[in-house]
């Protein structure tokens, strides 16, 4: 029997500072045991338990794709104890990691479709992994029209600068990168809150076509009536939940909402699904 | 107690009907023997299930704390005083609150009385001193002052002290009452015997934190215990952390501390909490001449500065 | 299955002969209760009590348990290594489980041995553990095991179940694991051909000493919303102080909570009970709290039990109607009110009362 609550011993590789308030850090992790990285098979949409002993785990989604080998990418906002001892640690320290945990994103429903992509805030992070998985050349073919629609506070803000700046030179994804204000004469994007872009960039809804939603709740609060009224369907609405959680499992019983746990039975959620659930996220 | 119920009734009743209050807070007869509900009223049918007698012991105080509105509230001696420390402390204000006071002859100990009789108790009527406890082939009667909660056995202030209406003649006050015979008992103790008293006193906890969230004094925001940044003590069964919660409890109640009992009343295990409310009231009796909740115009020792406070402790 | 008579004395020395091959626990009184302990050598469990406190539950799934330790220590090559530490699996026995909590432990596995994930801790504790039941002959006030999925005669959970007649103890072995418990205790009697029936006549008995009930049989009907939505549960819950007394008492409560504890350069990573009545449970890093109210707590607490696991697993309720939350809650409420309350609720005659008041 395999103790499912026992962390991979991870190195961290890199830290990258992605944002100029600091708040956000992109953390790759080299495993230990190379054989751990084949148990961490993971699909973009899942996250993992990351543990600093002494300390605790928090549940992070994870950045990384899995077309992208030998490391895995975490990007955490520094806010609880946890995560603010994280942001303290340095290149080459040893902690662990658990997962990969929760459902991804529905890949095989996802397949021949047209998806739409909106991110606001640092809820970017498994939608990354999304769009690296999806422009990989292997999987490309598999997918229709690919749409991104993501927002931040102001150019400094954003994640992933670098690879934004590279998938909006592509033609094979509309990328529609937005700040909500910015000073910045250079600044060569989009202005405007996510609801607002979204109103303006999306394809509106058919059953061939999803969005992937995450963000902050007032984010979601406003970009679903315009999904509304763009005729998207509920069951081709999907978010990604947040909850407090400890064993990622579905174990401990803190992070259900309903019947479901979010742990495991999400994070990742229709529409459809949550209007029939209680709203305690 | 019929006459209690029936006054509590008819006031509650005619609060409402006149728009004093938007609701009453009181008791309804529970579901078990010896376990009466708080409970609030807000029409006609549900004061019909107020009532009251010697089972009522759980501190209302508590249900007010910080609540909009207009309330009327059921209060023996003890809720009374709980309700002057809340509004000295801002948690409530008087004029918010209609108090239905009740002149109190001491609760009933569903422990002392489990124990004693040993069988699953069934129903329990009383009936002027006298309580009846009945069950599957036995029927017992028991003298109430037999019985009493310990608090209330050597309760001083059974009468409210602040209320709007009455609902019976006041009862008289006990004259010479001792609460403090085994704080004296432990303050006789060597050190290490103190300690060894402290931790078997303390081993049954499960940290259910029902004496905590039972006390009307504890309101704050978040518990000591519950802080995460940073965290002040563990979570575990750790008896050093268990220990640490319930002292450091004791001390944010002191002087504030009525000796309502309902600590000790809710604890599933039967910790005798109040052996550390007790000692601190005794000393703050002894240090600065001082009850808790028996006036609006003095705020309790341990928030004030006097320049003639005691000072030994100050080396 | 076989029946064995075990007389006063081939009990005691079963018992000790027992506590050779296993480590036994059993009721014990303490002060005025009884809680299930480990026996000590001569210690024998007490069957004169209704049932423990406390739930047998901490016998498989302690309050505290340490799960792994840790080295902070930069010069050792282990450091920030999380190591497993071996739960004790040598073999156990619990004596005198009755067949309400005995239950719980079947319902409390589907949620730490699902198909997707074993926790070990639990599984290992489980299956090194031989259960003994003690039928009940007579039930308390606040028992509704009958309409909670078993009894007081009832086996589900158990390796033997034992029944009281007298001075004199049947033991019905269930399992191997009960037939091997009595081999090693030397229980191997076999009790006369007429007590099948006497037993039958004491259960019979027993089941019509059972007076409380609840009603679940609408439960899994209910549209869930609707039931979440309710309007009672603020008025229920105008009592509840969310203090964490039902749920530690709960033999079929399960959540958890994880914590480091570090001691100069080494630590513990542990798991400690929780309870859903706590603010602090649902709370996150951000400040919010999708569980805020004490209301919204207390129906989590029921609706989890008498609702969504009712919904995911289709085997009754999360409940054996052992009755200690009915006597313990402080503040009385009770499990049995709020069941019928939720099993009778009617969405639609709700509405109109509404449209009509």
């Amino acid at each position: 029997m395999q103790n499912p609550y026992l962390p991979y011993p991870v190195r961290i590789d890199e830290i990258i500072t992605e944002t100029e308030d600091k708040s956000l850090k992109t953390f790759k992790f080299v495993f230990i045991n190379p054989e751990d990285e084949k148990k961490f098979a993971y699909e973009s949409g899942q996250f993992g338990e990351l543990s600093i002993p002494g300390l605790g785990e928090i549940p992070i989604g994870i950045a990384s794709s899995p077309m992208e080998k030998g490391f895995i990418k975490f990007t955490v906002f520094k806010t609880g104890k946890v995560t603010s001892s994280l942001h303290a640690m340095k290149e080459g320290d040893i902690m662990g990691v658990r997962g990969p945990l929760g459902h991804p994103f529905p890949w095989k429903t996802l397949e021949g479709k047209n998806i739409v992509i909106i991110g606001g805030g640092f809820a970017f992070t498994t939608l990354r992994s999304s769009i690296i998985s999806i422009l990989d050349p292997v999987n490309r073919p598999k997918f229709k029209d690919i749409h991104v629609i993501y927002g931040a506070r102001s150019p400094g803000m954003l994640l992933y600068k670098d690879e934004l700046q590279a998938w909006a030179e592509r033609d094979d994804i509309h990328m529609n990168i937005t700040v909500d204000g910015t000073n910045d004469p250079n600044w060569k994007f989009l202005t405007g809150f996510v609801p607002t872009i979204t109103e303006q960039k999306a394809p509106s809804g058919s059953p061939d076509t999803y969005a992937i939603v995450c963000g902050p709740p007032i984010m979601i609060k406003f970009t679903q009536p315009v999904l509304d009224n763009l005729g998207y369907s509920h069951d081709n609405i999907i978010m990604s939940l947040e909850n407090r959680m400890k064993c990622g499992i579905g174990i401990c019983g803190r992070c259900n909402i309903g019947s479901s746990l979010v742990c495991k039975d999400g994070p990742v959620f229709t529409l459809s699904q949550l209007n029939n659930m209680p709203k305690e996220y | 107690m019929i006459e209690y119920t029936a006054k509590i009734k008819e006031i509650a009743n005619r609060l409402l009907s006149e728009g004093k209050v938007e609701m009453v807070i009181g008791f309804r007869k529970g579901t078990v023997p010896m376990m009466n509900q708080p409970h609030y009223a807000t029409s006609a049918a549900s004061v019909n299930e107020l009532i009251w007698d010697s089972n009522c012991a759980i501190n209302l105080a508590n249900y007010v704390t910080d609540k909009k509105g207009t309330i009327g509230i059921v209060a023996k001696g003890c809720d009374s005083r709980n309700l002057v420390t809340h509004i000295i402390e801002n948690k409530i204000k008087r004029e918010q609150l209609v108090i239905i006071g009740v002149p109190c002859t001491g609760m009933i100990d569903r422990h002392k009385i489990s124990s004693m009789i040993g069988k699953d108790i069934l129903a329990i009527d009383e009936s002027g001193e006298t309580i009846t406890v009945s069950g599957a082939g036995f029927s017992e009667k028991i003298i109430k002052n037999d019985v009493l909660q310990e608090n209330c056995a050597s309760c001083a202030h059974r009468n409210p002290i602040i209320y709007d209406e009455l609902i019976g003649d006041k009862v008289a006050e006990k004259t010479y009452v001792d609460p403090y015979a085994s704080v004296r008992r432990v303050e006789a103790m060597t050190p290490g015997d103190k300690w060894k008293y402290i931790e078997e006193l303390l081993a049954p906890c499960i940290r259910c934190y029902a004496c905590r969230n039972a006390c009307p004094l504890c309101y704050c925001p978040t518990c000591f215990v519950d802080e995460s940044k940073p965290q002040w003590v563990g979570k575990s069964q750790d008896s050093i952390d268990v220990r640490t919660f319930h002292l450091l409890r004791a001390y944010h109640c002191a002087g504030r501390c009525t000796d309502c009992g309902a600590c000790e009343r809710v604890c599933p295990m039967s910790i005798k909490i109040r052996e550390f409310t007790k000692k601190l009231n005794k000393d703050c009796q002894e240090l600065y001449g001082w009850e808790a909740g028996l006036t609006l115009d003095q705020r309790p020792p341990l928030d004030s500065f006097k320049t003639d406070d005691p000072q030994e402790f100050i080396k | 299955m076989t029946l064995i008579k075990i007389d006063r004395q081939t009990w005691v020395d079963g018992i000790e002969k027992a506590k050779s091959a296993y480590r036994v626990f059993g009721p014990v009184k303490e002060n005025n209760d009884h809680e299930f302990k480990l026996l000590a050598k001569g210690e024998m469990p007490d069957f004169n009590c209704q049932n423990t406190r406390m739930s047998p539950k901490a016998i498989i799934y302690p309050q505290s348990q340490i799960m792994f330790t840790y080295s902070l220590d930069e010069s050792k090559d282990d450091c920030r290594i999380m190591k497993e530490v071996e739960n004790a699996t040598s073999p156990q026995v619990a004596v005198g489980v009755r067949p309400c909590d005995a239950l719980a432990f079947p319902i409390v596995r589907r949620n730490f041995d699902s198909p997707e994930y074993q926790d070990t801790y639990w599984i290992k504790a489980y299956e090194a553990t031989t259960f003994v039941g003690l039928a009940c002959n007579a039930a308390c006030s606040t028992c509704f095991c009958t309409s909670a999925g078993t009894g007081p005669f009832g086996e589900t959970g158990l390796d033997i179940l034992l029944v009281q007649d007298g001075d004199t103890l049947y033991a019905k072995t269930l399992t191997p694991k009960g037939e091997a418990l009595a081999a090693s205790a030397g229980w191997s009697s076999p009790a006369a051909s007429d007590v099948s029936a006497r037993l039958e006549t004491l259960k019979t008995a027993a089941e019509a000493s059972v007076t409380a009930a609840v009603s679940t049989d609408k439960l899994k009907d209910k549209v869930l919303l609707d039931l979440y939505e309710a309007p009672f549960w603020e008025e229920e819950a105008f009592s509840c102080i969310n203090c964490g007394t039902c749920t530690y008492v709960c033999p079929t409560c399960w959540c958890f909570d994880v914590q480091d504890e570090t001691h100069g350069k080494s630590g513990i990573r542990m798991r400690n009970w929780d309870s859903c009545m706590f603010p602090l449970f649902t709370h996150h890093a951000s400040g919010h709290n999708p569980r805020h109210n004490n209301y919204e707590r207390l129906r989590q607490r029921f609706m989890h039990k008498l609702k969504y696991y009712v919904d995911k697993y289709d085997s009754g309720i999360q409940c054996v109607g052992c009755g200690r939350c009915i006597r313990l809650c402080p503040v009385n409420i009770d499990i049995r009110r709020i069941c019928d309350k939720m099993n009778s609720f009617d969405a639609k005659s709700c509405a109109c009362d509404v449209a009509s008041s």
